[in-house]
């Protein structure tokens, strides 16, 4: 990609982040809700709570309090949690690995799931294998991820408990982790008692998010097989020899991959969205979770360092996706 | 001696258009009792308007359909209802050359590395020289080999086409509207190529085309079809001097001709 390319994209993604930065700034303070009233004291007196609005610098015009937080920002500082008493980014900083790595395992199986029902339709194109493939298809992308969720917990966790429903590991294991990537950490220093303990309690969570996109990729990949597999160049590869795996494989795969990728892009930045719902279902100590109980404590601080985390992952995985839809497409590469 | 021959062939293909609810859909029958044969070294042109079955014809003969009805033979082997496997060792001896080179060359692939799975596949020799040599054979230089199709002009794509064709040294090539989306001095020497290449490895050419003219210098004998059958076939001269039907004497009648007077646009 040209240098000039990514000059211009970085700084959309930037003028995106002020905009980010602009709305939720605005709404939080717009939205009905005191963070002051959840925590004064009964009986406290209207000098008490002004003087709390003036340690959180509340007093202040919108527009004042912003660029103090704008500042804030630019210095690396996302303020201090009112409800936990702790900095913005320490606490997310802790949340975070947890939601990445269930958002990332999650799309793992999507992207696998998915990939498998198009070939396996798009090789048995005409037989019942593609009907039946269509509408389980069908089912899957119909039932939204938190609708799994609880269907996952009543239906493996409560009816037949064969998978743990909530939190991220077994509190009564202690790793010794330093850092909050369990499954990378405990995989590096080869913990697999934990990582496999870690994934189980993934397990169930991973798939809610996973299924519906999951769905998504087979049903547009499936379609775009199906476009490439009329072309000439499919019926020259059987000419040539090629057998009908490495046709799917080598020729159709490559083409037929660019459009379901962006579409995969997008409906991943869904999944994240997705983990809020999700990991509140299952007790389960990422961001998501994080942001539910920032909102109901009118956590401003926190509400606003989560939205802006959630922008930069959002942005993140549209330039991802960008930069490795050109590399698959070698007419974009040159252009 | 015989080398395909497509004896009584029929091709049904499910008809798009009709959706049963229940069960199979209806069928459409594109090719309708169709019998041709090439011997080695020759070529027949398949001529026709569009939609009259010339290419599912020249698809039936690569065994790229399976035929409904009829018997398909190569080389004396019966081919009709042979299993992949079974038509593994004989791909390489038959191939195709595309009326659209920009669809027929995929566009994730370089055209070194298309050459050279061809090769590889049917175990020849796939190295730079020879990818070169077969390069310089069409006309086109060894760079061309790290281009990807979009990066060549349309003649030289066909050229691609051709040199795909020919690497694998096949007795039976189906050339379908090979020239059709070239312009005239491309065209000619596309077909000076196809002419050099089946006149030095004794290639039978099933030429697909609907332009008369070419059929004329290039086919020995033609094959005329509409609505999926054959309605006129024999040695291309004579065809020519006196079409039996009507439907043959409309297509010659379309043949444009050469300015008839010098120098009239001047005027």
């Amino acid at each position: 990609m040209p240098f000039s390319l990514i000059l211009s994209r970085a700084l959309s993604a930037l003028v995106t982040l002020f905009g980010v930065m602009v709305v939720v700034f605005v709404l939080v303070r717009v939205a009905p809700g005191d963070p002051i009233s959840m925590m004064i004291a009964p009986g406290a007196t209207d000098a008490d709570i002004a003087a709390l609005r003036a340690h959180y610098g509340l007093d202040l015009p919108v527009w004042q309090q912003f660029w103090i937080w704008f500042g804030q920002v630019l210095h690396g500082n996302l303020g201090t949690s009112i409800s936990m008493k702790q900095g913005v980014i320490t606490i997310i900083g802790q949340r975070l690995p947890a939601t990445l790595e269930l958002a990332i395992f999650a799309l793992a199986m999507a992207v696998v799931w998915g990939g498998f029902i198009a070939l396996v339709s798009t090789a048995w194109r005409g037989a019942w294998v593609e009907r039946l493939i269509d509408n389980f298809n069908g089912i899957m992308l119909a039932v939204p991820d938190f609708i799994w969720g609880l269907a996952f917990v009543l239906v493996l966790g409560v009816l037949a408990p064969v998978l743990p429903i909530s939190g991220r590991s077994d509190p009564s294991i202690d790793a010794g982790l330093t850092t909050q990537f369990y499954i990378l950490e405990g995989l590096l220093r080869g913990k697999f008692a934990f990582v496999w303990d870690v994934l189980k309690h993934m397990l169930l969570p991973a798939c809610a998010l996973a299924f519906p996109l999951a769905a998504v990729i087979g049903r547009v990949l499936k379609n775009t097989m199906m476009d490439v597999m009329v072309q000439d160049y499919i019926t020259l590869a059987r000419i040539k020899g090629l057998s009908s795996l490495r046709i799917l494989l080598q020729e159709a795969l490559r083409n037929a991959a660019v459009p379901a990728l962006a579409l995969t892009g997008v409906q991943f930045t869904f999944l994240i969205g997705g983990t809020v719902i999700t990991e509140r279902i299952f007790s389960y100590p990422g961001i998501g979770n994080l942001a539910i109980d920032a909102v109901i404590n009118r956590d401003l601080p926190l509400i606003q360092g989560l939205v802006l985390t959630f922008g930069i992952i959002f942005i993140t995985v549209n330039m991802l996706v960008d930069a490795l839809t050109v590399w698959l497409n070698p007419r974009l590469r040159h252009a | 001696m015989t080398l395909i021959e497509a004896r009584n062939i029929s091709l049904d293909v499910p008809d798009m258009s009709h959706q049963a609810l229940i069960g199979q859909r209806r069928k459409l029958r594109i090719l309708k009792n169709v019998s041709l044969s090439l011997k080695k070294g020759e070529t027949v042109g398949l001529v026709g308007e569009s939609g009259s079955g010339k290419t599912s014809l020249g698809r039936c003969l690569l065994r790229l359909h399976e035929p409904s009805e009829g018997t398909l033979a190569f080389d004396g082997q019966d081919i009709t209802h042979a299993s992949p496997a079974q038509l593994k060792p004989l791909r390489r001896r038959m191939q195709m050359i595309f009326q659209d080179p920009q669809s027929s060359l995929n566009p994730r692939h370089t055209i070194g590395s298309i050459l050279a799975t061809a090769l590889k596949l049917n175990e020849l020799d796939a190295g730079e020289t020879s990818i070169a040599a077969i390069l310089g054979r069409v006309g086109l230089p060894a760079s061309a080999s790290r281009r990807y199709p979009h990066q060549l002009s349309g003649g030289q794509r066909q050229r691609v086409g051709s040199a795909l064709a020919v690497a694998l040294k096949p007795e039976f090539v189906v050339a379908d509207e090979i020239v059709s989306g070239l312009d005239v001095s491309t065209q000619a020497q596309v077909l000076d190529l196809l002419k050099g290449l089946r006149d030095e490895m004794g290639l039978a050419l099933a030429f697909i085309s609907h332009d008369l003219s070419v059929v004329r210098s290039l086919c020995e004998r033609v094959v005329i079809m509409k609505n999926g059958e054959i309605v006129e076939e024999g040695l291309t001269a004579d065809v020519f001097a006196n079409p039996k039907t009507g439907f043959t004497r409309t297509l010659i009648a379309s043949i444009p001709l050469p300015e008839v007077r010098p120098g009239w646009l001047d005027q």
